[in-house]
């Protein structure tokens, strides 16, 4: 009889936490704006999210409740309250949190969670409930599809294509000034995003007349690079390229510099960008080209930076982040301009202009298109490189100096 | 060209060996399959890591002081969590409660890792020039780590096959249920073999820091890896786990080398399963051990 009513009591304690921490939610729901998202805190997707996606969000939500919350349209401000969920990296859990998010917590706005895969997962859901997407951390070439299947969603990192050409055309420029010869030497990971950008790059390496030396996959989960990487060297190849997870990418420099292979272009893929990505390379990381990249003149850029370092304890990366703190920056104009509702509230993302880090931001066909698509370490700064006419873009340093 | 490769080969070997030897002596003698193995590895990376970024403390000296720790630790997960599973008595109800049990606690270990260390890859420098070897240049610290797992599996061998507490140890990995006959003490036999087994796994996790790049979620690829070895080489056995290693890391880079990288993952399954199949212990295990 003690063990059953004991069980019960057991049983009935979550319960009594989700009620306690539920109810004042809901007598003050008029006063403060209840912004909910279900994001990776554990298992292999948390790496990415704690690095992109949690610090903005929560120094987000910090910075707008210091100024007294949201504003709405008529000037007042209400409260941000978060309501988060750890998906556990999990799609099944994610898209569950999501429903819940949108059915019983009845939140007034969803953020997204991180990654392409668990962006797509939730797109329908998202639509169906009809809140705005903004599906920032998506790479994916088939982002005007989705704009056009789901209305209220935004994709705002490019496609695979768009990073592998702007490679080329980086690679094409240093070839025309004599910099490098036309061998190039490629590594991918057999996963996602590596097979995206690798199959988008190889005819783009082909038809701007360069020579693949050395191309071939690894399996995701590769530690060790070494006999690749001896391949790699014996190729001939100027340019070495890989489109990598952060482990591969890591590996590779750190491999690199313990054989003294020093190719004229060095690039790796996510990771690159990493604020940690010096210190991996053990202070050399100086001429190592990767995803993305910053506009590190610009004034907005460098206050991001301090405030990110103030808040989560170290400088953002150099790609997605203050992408995803533009977005959130989108979101807060959006909503104050014309409130919560979701229907004015996608269609004024849609159309609308912003003041964001990334400086004025406008979606295209709900894209983000105005993206640094190659950045390059310069002293301590991952700089942007290409698109080169565009303003804030830093010319490539090639040949890269020795490790 | 053959030489490099068999050179690389090794090396990576030893690594894999380093990974499986804590975990074949705690399912060996401690009949505990640690799911949670991976985990301890990764908290011992990360001991070692701030020991060397905060107070520069180099990873060989950091690791003189994770092994204890180790020990320690495995001393007391086994005390604390394992006793009373192992006081059931009943042998086939015990592999799969500590299966379970080791299944809870890398979920714990982890969400632990996660809070203190936040989820960033971890890596630093630390003997990372080349040294050249049989046409190849290695990092110096891959040579550390292979010296030092070559060192642990071939002392810990003689000392297991040697000693009598090395005697003792194989009677409980061999018959538990009759050891206690002639005057074995089985339980804290098993302690001492689980708490070793932590041990090992402080002193590889403080080897590969110096090399590989490391997340708190990453401790499930160690406990793979670890796991394949461990049943290739036969259950229990360090020598085995020696040999399995050197035979994978041999594998992965011939493969990687003469035919084509993307094969290295279906290669070292198709070995597995080949050696399984030709000796379904493993290379070293007995029938019934």
């Amino acid at each position: 009889m003690t063990m059953t009513s004991r069980r019960a009591l057991l049983g009935a304690l979550p319960m009594t936490i989700a009620l306690s921490l539920a109810l004042p939610g809901v007598g003050a729901a008029q006063d403060v704006v209840r912004i909910g998202y279900a994001v990776a805190k554990s298992g292999p997707n948390a790496t990415g999210a704690g690095i992109t996606t949690i610090p903005n969000y929560q120094m987000w939500v910090a910075e707008v409740n210091a100024q007294g919350g949201l504003e709405m349209p008529d000037g007042s401000r209400r409260m941000i309250e978060v309501v988060e969920y750890d998906d556990r990296s999990n799609t099944e859990d994610l898209v569950r949190a999501i429903a819940r998010l949108a059915e019983q917590d009845k939140v007034d706005l969803i953020l997204p969670p991180w990654g392409t895969g668990p962006n797509l997962a939730i797109a329908p859901l998202m639509d169906k409930a009809g809140y705005p997407h903004l599906a920032v951390t998506s790479v994916t070439d088939k982002a005007p599809e989705f704009a056009d299947r789901w209305k209220r969603s935004f994709w705002m990192l490019g496609g695979g294509h768009d990073y592998a050409e702007a490679l080329v055309q980086t690679l094409v420029a240093a070839r025309e000034a004599g910099q490098i010869n036309d061998q190039v030497a490629m590594i991918s990971v057999a996963d996602g995003f590596g097979i995206d950008l690798v199959s988008a790059a190889r005819p783009a390496f082909e038809a701007a007349g360069f020579t693949l030396a050395y191309d071939e996959t690894y399996p995701l989960g590769t530690s060790d690079f070494a006999a690749i990487m001896n391949e790699v060297q014996r190729s001939g190849a100027d340019s070495f390229v890989a489109f990598s997870y952060p482990p591969g990418s890591f590996g590779v420099t750190k491999q690199a510099q313990t054989m003294g292979y020093n190719p004229k272009v060095f690039y790796v893929g996510v990771g690159g960008a990493f604020p940690n990505f010096p210190q991996v390379a053990g202070g050399k990381a100086g001429g190592v080209m990767s995803i993305g990249g910053v506009d590190s003149a610009s004034p907005a850029i460098q206050d991001y930076f301090q405030r990110h370092t103030d808040s989560a304890g170290s400088p953002p990366d150099s790609w997605a982040s203050a992408v995803t703190y533009a977005s959130l920056e989108v979101l807060e104009q959006a909503v104050q301009r014309v409130g919560l509702d979701h229907q004015a509230l996608a269609q004024e993302i849609a159309t609308g202009t912003f003041q964001t880090v990334v400086g004025d931001l406008k979606m295209q066909d709900n894209q983000l298109r105005d993206l640094w698509w190659v950045g390059q370490w310069q002293g301590d700064k991952f700089v942007a490189v290409n698109p080169a006419e565009r303003q804030g873009a830093t010319a490539p340093v090639i040949p890269k100096p020795e490790w | 060209m053959l030489a490099s490769t068999l050179a690389l080969g090794i090396i990576l070997g030893g690594t894999y060996a380093l990974l499986a030897m804590g975990l074949t002596l705690q399912y060996g003698i401690a009949r505990i399959l640690n799911l949670a193995y991976g985990e301890f590895m990764l908290l011992s990376c990360f001991v070692v890591t701030g020991l060397f970024t905060a107070w520069g403390i180099g990873p060989l000296l950091g690791l003189l002081v994770v092994t204890p720790a180790g020990y320690a630790l495995g001393w007391l997960v086994h005390a604390g969590m394992m006793s009373p599973l192992l006081r059931r008595g009943d042998a086939g109800r015990l592999e799969v409660d500590t299966i379970l049990a080791t299944f809870g606690l890398l979920f714990v270990l982890q969400g632990i890792m996660l809070i203190v260390f936040g989820s960033d890859f971890t890596s630093y420098s630390y003997l990372d020039q080349g040294v050249s070897l049989l046409g190849v240049t290695v990092a110096a610290n891959r040579l550390v780590a292979l010296a030092v797992s070559l060192a642990i599996g071939l002392g810990l061998y003689a000392v297991l096959m040697r000693s009598n507490w090395g005697r003792a140890m194989r009677a409980v990995a061999l018959a538990p249920q009759s050891a206690w006959l002639v005057g074995i003490d089985v339980d804290r036999m098993g302690r001492q073999g689980f708490a070793l087994g932590g041990a090992l796994a402080a002193a590889g996790g403080a080897l590969v820091s110096m090399f590989l790049t490391f997340s708190a979620a990453d401790g499930v690829v160690f406990t793979m890896k670890a796991l394949i070895v461990v049943i290739m080489g036969g259950v229990g056995n360090v020598l085995g786990a020696l040999v399995a290693g050197l035979l994978l890391g041999l594998a992965e880079v011939l493969v990687a080398a003469f035919i084509d990288p993307g094969l290295t993952l279906a290669a070292t399954y198709a070995l597995f399963l080949v050696v399984l199949l030709w000796r379904p212990t493993g290379l070293f295990g007995r029938v019934g051990g």
